[in-house]
C-alpha cells in the first residue's frame, strides 16, 4: 500500500467537517426564508395591506443576519481543497471548478444586485420592482446551491467524464451527464426542500415565542400560516425526494445504503429496521449487531428496488463477494485497483523511455481497470466499510424528526386557518424547541451524505487517504482549532443579534 | 444611462447610510473577511501545488507520482 500519514488524513477530515457543517448551519435558512420573505411581500403587494410590509422586513432582517454571519464561510472549504486536498484538487480538474465557478460568478451578481435592492430599495424603486429583487434573490440563492450540489453529487456518481492520464486530471465529456445526473437531481431537489422545511419550522418557533409573549399576535398568526402552508408543501416533496434519493443510493452507492441500514447479510423480502439500538462494539464488530429492533417486513426491498421480493445485498455481499449474485468481493476490485494504480506508472515510465508500444499496452490495461482505481489504495477489504453505526442512527434521527416536522406543519396550519393559535403553550414550546431539532436534522442529513460514503472522496476512484496533500499534521490541527474558535465567536454573534432583534419585534418603519 | 447610474449610485448611498443594524453586520463581515484573507489564507492557506510547483506539467508530474505511490 502507499503510505499516507493517518493523523493527518484525520485531522484534515475533521477540519472539513468542522467547516462544512458549520457553513451549513447558514445556508438552508437562506434557502428557504428567501421564498417565505417573497411570497410574504407579493401578499402585502397583491393586498396593498401594511402588516404584511411589516411582517415581510422582520423576516427579511433575520435573513440579513443569518446571511451576514454565514456569508464567505464556504470560501473557507476552498482554501481547504488548495491546501490540505491538492491530490484531490488536481484529480477532479474542471468538473468540481467549473460548478463552482458559475457558483461564484452567479452568486456574486444576484446578491450583490438583488440583495441590495430587497434591502435599500424600499420607496426608491417600484413595488413590482423590489418584489422582483425579492424573489430573484430567492432564485438566485437557490441556483448557488444548485451548482455546489452538483460537484457534490458527481463525488457520489462521478459520471460525464474521462480521466487523462497524461495530466492526472478528469475532463468533463458531457455537462448535461454531470448536471443531469439522477444523483444531482436527486441531491438538489432533496436538499434544498429539506431547507425550506427548515426555514418554515424557524418562522413557526419565532412567531411562537411572539404568541407565547402575547406580543405581535397578527405578525406571529400571519407568519405562522405562510410558514406552515409552505412547510407542509415541502415537507411532502422532501418525503418523496427521500425516497428518489435512497433509490438511487442502492444502486450508485450501495455499500451507504446498506451502512445507513446496518444491513450486513443481503436477503429478498429485506426487512427494514423502522427503529433500534445497536451494541456499542457495532462498528469494530463488523457485523450486524442489535440489541434490539422494531422491523417493517420487505420494507427495505421495497425502498431500494421497488419490489418486497427484491434482493437487496448487504456489507458482507460487498466486502466479501456474492457470486451467486454476481458482486465482486473488494478484494477481487483491490486486485483490479491495483492493477490500474501499476499500470498509470508503468505508462508514464513507457513514455518517458519513448516505449510507445508498451505505453498503449499499459492504457489499456489502466483503462480497463480504472473503474476500480481507487480500491488500489487499501490494505484490506474491510477499509471500504463506512462507520455504520453514526450513519445509521443520523439517518433515523433525520426521518423521525422529519416525520415529526410534517405532523407540526399539519397542526400549525390547521389552528392557523381556524384562528385557534392562541392560548395553547405546550405548542409553542414544542415549536421554539423544533429550531434546534430542525438544525439537528439538516447536519443529519449530511453525516449520512457524506460519512456514509467513506471511505471515498470520489466514489470508487479516491479514497480519502489518496486525497491529501503531503503537509504536516500540526498545521492542520491548529488551524482546525482556529476556526473552531472564529466559528463559535461568529455563532455567539449571530445568537446574540438575532435575539436582540426577535425581543425587538417587527417595526413599522426605518431601515435594516 | 447617466440616470440609471445616478440612481444606482444613490440607492447604495442612501442605503448605507440609514442602515441601522446593518452598521453591525457589515463589521462582522468586514472583520470575518479580514481573518479570511489577510490571516488565514496568507499564512495557512497556501495552494499547494501552485506554491511548490512552478507549472502545471510539473503539478501533473508530482500528482501521479503521489497517487502511483512513488511519492
Amino acid at each position: 500500500m502507499i503510505g499516507f500519514d493517518t493523523s493527518l488524513i484525520e485531522w484534515s477530515r475533521a477540519q472539513f467537517a468542522l467547516t462544512a457543517m458549520f457553513h451549513w448551519l447558514f445556508v438552508p435558512l437562506t434557502l428557504g426564508i428567501t421564498f417565505l420573505i417573497a411570497i410574504m411581500e407579493t401578499l402585502y403587494v397583491r393586498t396593498g395591506n401594511p402588516e404584511w410590509k411589516r411582517i415581510t422586513k422582520f423576516w427579511m432582517t433575520i435573513f440579513g443576519i443569518n446571511f451576514a454571519i454565514g456569508v464567505a464561510t464556504g470560501i473557507i472549504l476552498e482554501f481547504e481543497f488548495g491546501t490540505n486536498w491538492s491530490n484531490y484538487s488536481w484529480f477532479v480538474g474542471d468538473i468540481f471548478g467549473a460548478p463552482l465557478a458559475v457558483e461564484g460568478i452567479m452568486a456574486f451578481f444576484m446578491e450583490s444586485t438583488f440583495i441590495a435592492i430587497m434591502f435599500f430599495g424600499w420607496n426608491k424603486v417600484s413595488k413590482g420592482f423590489h418584489l422582483t429583487s425579492t424573489w430573484l434573490t430567492a432564485i438566485g440563492a437557490n441556483l448557488s446551491a444548485l451548482w455546489i450540489l452538483v460537484a457534490n453529487a458527481w463525488m457520489q456518481n462521478p459520471v460525464g467524464m474521462q480521466f487523462n492520464p497524461d495530466t492526472a486530471r478528469n475532463e468533463m465529456v458531457s455537462f448535461w451527464e454531470v448536471l443531469f445526473s439522477p444523483t444531482a437531481i436527486n441531491k438538489f431537489l432533496h436538499t434544498v426542500t429539506s431547507s425550506y422545511m427548515l426555514a418554515a419550522i424557524v418562522v413557526i418557533g419565532i412567531s411562537s415565542w411572539f404568541l407565547m409573549k402575547k406580543r405581535d399576535i397578527l405578525f406571529a398568526k400571519r407568519s405562522i400560516v405562510v410558514a406552515s402552508a409552505f412547510g407542509l408543501l415541502f415537507a411532502v416533496i422532501t418525503i418523496t425526494t427521500g425516497d428518489s434519493s435512497a433509490r438511487e443510493m442502492a444502486k450508485v452507492q450501495p455499500v451507504k445504503f446498506a451502512a445507513m441500514e446496518n444491513h450486513y447479510h443481503g436477503q429478498a423480502f429485506a426487512p427494514l429496521v423502522a427503529f433500534g439500538a445497536m451494541t456499542p462494539d457495532a462498528d469494530t464488530a463488523k457485523k450486524q449487531n442489535f440489541i434490539f429492533k422494531f422491523e417493517i417486513p420487505s420494507m427495505l426491498s421495497y425502498m431500494a428496488f421497488a419490489s418486497p421480493s427484491a434482493y437487496v445485498p448487504g456489507i458482507y455481499d460487498f466486502t466479501y463477494g456474492n457470486q451467486e449474485h454476481g458482486i465482486p468481493s473488494f478484494t477481487e476490485r483491490m486486485e483490479k485497483g491495483k492493477l490500474a494504480i501499476q499500470s498509470l506508472a508503468s505508462y508514464k515510465e513507457a513514455q518517458k523511455n519513448g516505449n510507445d508500444s508498451l505505453a498503449q499496452a499499459t492504457l489499456s490495461v489502466f483503462r480497463d481497470n480504472y473503474q476500480h482505481f481507487g480500491y488500489g489504495y487499501a490494505n484490506a477489504p474491510e477499509d471500504f466499510i463506512p462507520p455504520v453505526k453514526l450513519t445509521f442512527y443520523s439517518f433515523r434521527i433525520m426521518v423521525f424528526l422529519g416525520g415529526f416536522f410534517l405532523l407540526l406543519f399539519i397542526y400549525f396550519f390547521w389552528m392557523g386557518i381556524k384562528n385557534k393559535l392562541e392560548g395553547k403553550r405546550w405548542l409553542y414550546i414544542t415549536a421554539i424547541f423544533s429550531i434546534p431539532l430542525v438544525y439537528l436534522t439538516s447536519q443529519a442529513g449530511w453525516i449520512v451524505a457524506e460519512v456514509g460514503r467513506q471511505p471515498w472522496v470520489i466514489q470508487d476512484l479516491m479514497p480519502t487517504m489518496a486525497a491529501v496533500s503531503k503537509i504536516e499534521a500540526s498545521s492542520v490541527q491548529i488551524t482546525f482549532w482556529l476556526f473552531a474558535i472564529t466559528f463559535t465567536a461568529l455563532l455567539i454573534a449571530e445568537l446574540k443579534i438575532m435575539f436582540g432583534q426577535i425581543r425587538k419585534g417587527p417595526q413599522n418603519e426605518g431601515g435594516h | 444611462m447617466r440616470r440609471f447610474l445616478k440612481n444606482a449610485f444613490y440607492l447604495y448611498y442612501d442605503g448605507f447610510r440609514s442602515m441601522t443594524l446593518g452598521k453591525r453586520l457589515w463589521l462582522i463581515i468586514a472583520i470575518k473577511l479580514f481573518i479570511m484573507f489577510a490571516v488565514l489564507k496568507l499564512f495557512f492557506f497556501k495552494d499547494y501545488l501552485k506554491t511548490n510547483y512552478k507549472t502545471n506539467e510539473q503539478r501533473s508530474e508530482y500528482v501521479l507520482d503521489r497517487l502511483t505511490g512513488k511519492q
